[in-house]
């Protein structure tokens, strides 16, 4: 009972700030909306018994991301998209499509799925995160893409600075 | 009545209390803060308002109710509002998960309703399998309130000190979370109950001391004030470069939330450093128990830490500050974490 209240009021916040980020004309309180949107998923990983990919959603997206793009955001003091016509009548029918055609592909995932219920008492806890991350399935992936993530970043130091 | 409505019922009450101690500690600091500093600066601070000054914070609280409520113009009207709600709000859901003492049993009155007899109640508003990752994901989210306030009073000022703050928070959030790395390996759990119950026996078992955790403990100690923007490291609120930084534009009751904020952040980084590193509730004399009264002996003590550097230090250079975050803490926190690593793997 209330775990479906908090449900519906997160999903419900989720959604809503969703469409706050393409319907907002500031860029800055796009940004904003979508760390609501981040931080009501969280809330619904929580309420899914993971706490710990809940921690990591804020930590990682709601974060270190929304925070590097809020600071550009502000550096650059995007203008005011002014809206205008021309090929934008084309653009909001494609979207049109676009978005009905993505309602039509998570009804059918939805439907083709059986509500099973999570297994009572079941929770992600870090320790189950890290042996499934850590397990000879997943490991060379887990390390390949650490492996990756240093590179780029190595990169971008070297794209950055001239003279080391 | 249901388990689920009293295990409810229980935390409302126990986020009423604390909310309302945290206040009292919060207005309490305000006129300790101003009292201490001046004397170390031989002068004798607010002394006018009741015996002492003590009414000193209830006569600017008065104030501040009744101070005219002033929106710049141009402001961003939604972040504006929401920017001293944002911080309030995280600072004091971070305190929520910490625990402040052994869990206590509640005595069985014959007042008190069947269930609440004899009682374990945790001294913790929520106790979380992930404590002290939850504790850092909503720092990380108290950012925004610091940057939503600067960007929205569309000032020059404002937003300089908002990008300040931002630049200088997450820098530093990078050592905080890797100094808290050894001491999770240590204790092996997320938990904060469970970290300072590793740290049972005596003083020697503390995390601060030498052979434990001391380099954490340091750079814990600088990082966490920075995070909390304290001297030497207020930059952003360098009053003579910045008017007052993100919150030059704040006035009234949104100003008190601003500034009810930091004290309550403040209050966090104490409550964490006596958690973490100082033994918590253990009174780190073998023989004598765990009691609520360490606890809050050591929070003391590290408030009164924070406002004597605040009456010591002179305040850092923006590029000495990033440097100094960047270069010497995080590698020291990164080095800290390889040899607890190591030692944890071989020793153990």
């Amino acid at each position: 009972m209330l775990e479906a209240i908090l449900f519906y009021a997160f999903g419900g916040l989720a959604l809503a700030s969703a469409v706050g980020v393409i319907a907002q004309k500031n860029p800055i309180l796009s940004a904003l909306s979508l760390i609501v949107t981040l931080c009501s998923l969280s809330a619904i990983f929580g309420l899914l018994g993971s706490p710990f990919i809940a921690a990591l959603q804020v930590i990682v997206y709601a974060g270190a991301i929304m925070v590097l793009f809020l600071f550009v955001l502000m550096l650059l003091n995007v203008p005011r998209q002014e809206e205008g016509d021309g090929p934008r009548g084309m653009l909001k029918a494609v979207a049109i499509l676009l978005g009905l055609l993505f309602v039509v592909q998570v009804g059918a995932v939805v439907a083709a799925h059986e509500h099973a219920a999570a297994p009572a008492g079941y929770e992600a806890t870090t320790e189950s995160v890290a042996q499934l991350l850590f397990s000879a399935r997943f490991l060379y992936v887990f390390e390949a893409t650490s492996v990756l993530i240093l590179a780029a970043l190595v990169g971008a130091v070297a794209l950055a600075k001239k003279d080391l | 009545m249901t388990p689920v409505m009293q295990e409810l019922l229980i935390a409302v009450v126990k986020v009423a209390v604390l909310i309302n101690v945290l206040l009292g500690v919060f207005s309490g600091m305000t006129y300790l803060e101003r009292r201490v500093l001046a004397f170390m600066q031989f002068r004798l601070g607010p002394n006018r308002t009741g015996p002492f000054g003590l009414l000193q914070p209830i006569a600017d609280g008065i104030k501040l109710f009744f101070k005219e409520e002033a929106m710049p113009e141009g402001a961003s009207r939604w972040a504006f509002v929401a920017a001293p709600i944002v911080s309030i709000a995280t600072a004091f859901t971070a305190i929520a998960v910490i625990p402040y003492g052994p869990p206590v049993r509640i005595p069985s009155f014959e007042f008190l309703p069947e269930w609440l007899r004899g009682r374990e109640v945790s001294m913790q508003v929520a106790d979380l399998n992930v404590g002290l990752l939850f504790i850092f994901a909503i720092t990380a989210l108290g950012v925004y309130g610091i940057v939503m306030a600067g960007w929205a009073a569309n000032n020059k000022y404002s937003l300089l000190g908002g990008l300040r703050s931002s630049a200088q928070m997450f820098s530093y959030e990078l050592s905080l979370g890797l100094s808290w790395v050894g001491i999770i390996m240590l204790a092996g759990s997320f938990k904060v109950a469970d970290i300072v119950n590793s740290q049972a026996g005596g003083f020697w078992n503390w995390n601060a001391c030498p052979g434990r955790q001391f380099f954490a403990f340091i750079v814990y100690l600088i990082a966490g004030t920075a995070e909390v923007s304290r001297t030497p490291f207020d930059l952003p609120e360098g009053e003579t470069e910045l008017v007052a930084g993100f919150h030059t534009e704040y006035s009234s009751m949104k100003f008190a939330l601003m500034q009810m904020a930091e004290y309550i952040n403040m209050i966090t980084v104490a409550v964490l450093v006596s958690n973490l590193f100082l033994g918590g509730w253990h009174s780190g004399v073998p023989g004598i128990g765990p009691s609520f009264f360490w606890f809050v002996g050591k929070v003391a003590a590290m408030l009164f830490f924070f406002v004597w550097l605040r009456g010591t230090l002179p305040r850092f250079r923006y590029d000495q500050l990033m440097h100094f975050g960047w270069k010497v803490l995080i590698p020291v926190a990164a080095v800290n974490v390889l040899a607890t690593a190591t030692w944890v793997t071989l020793v153990r």
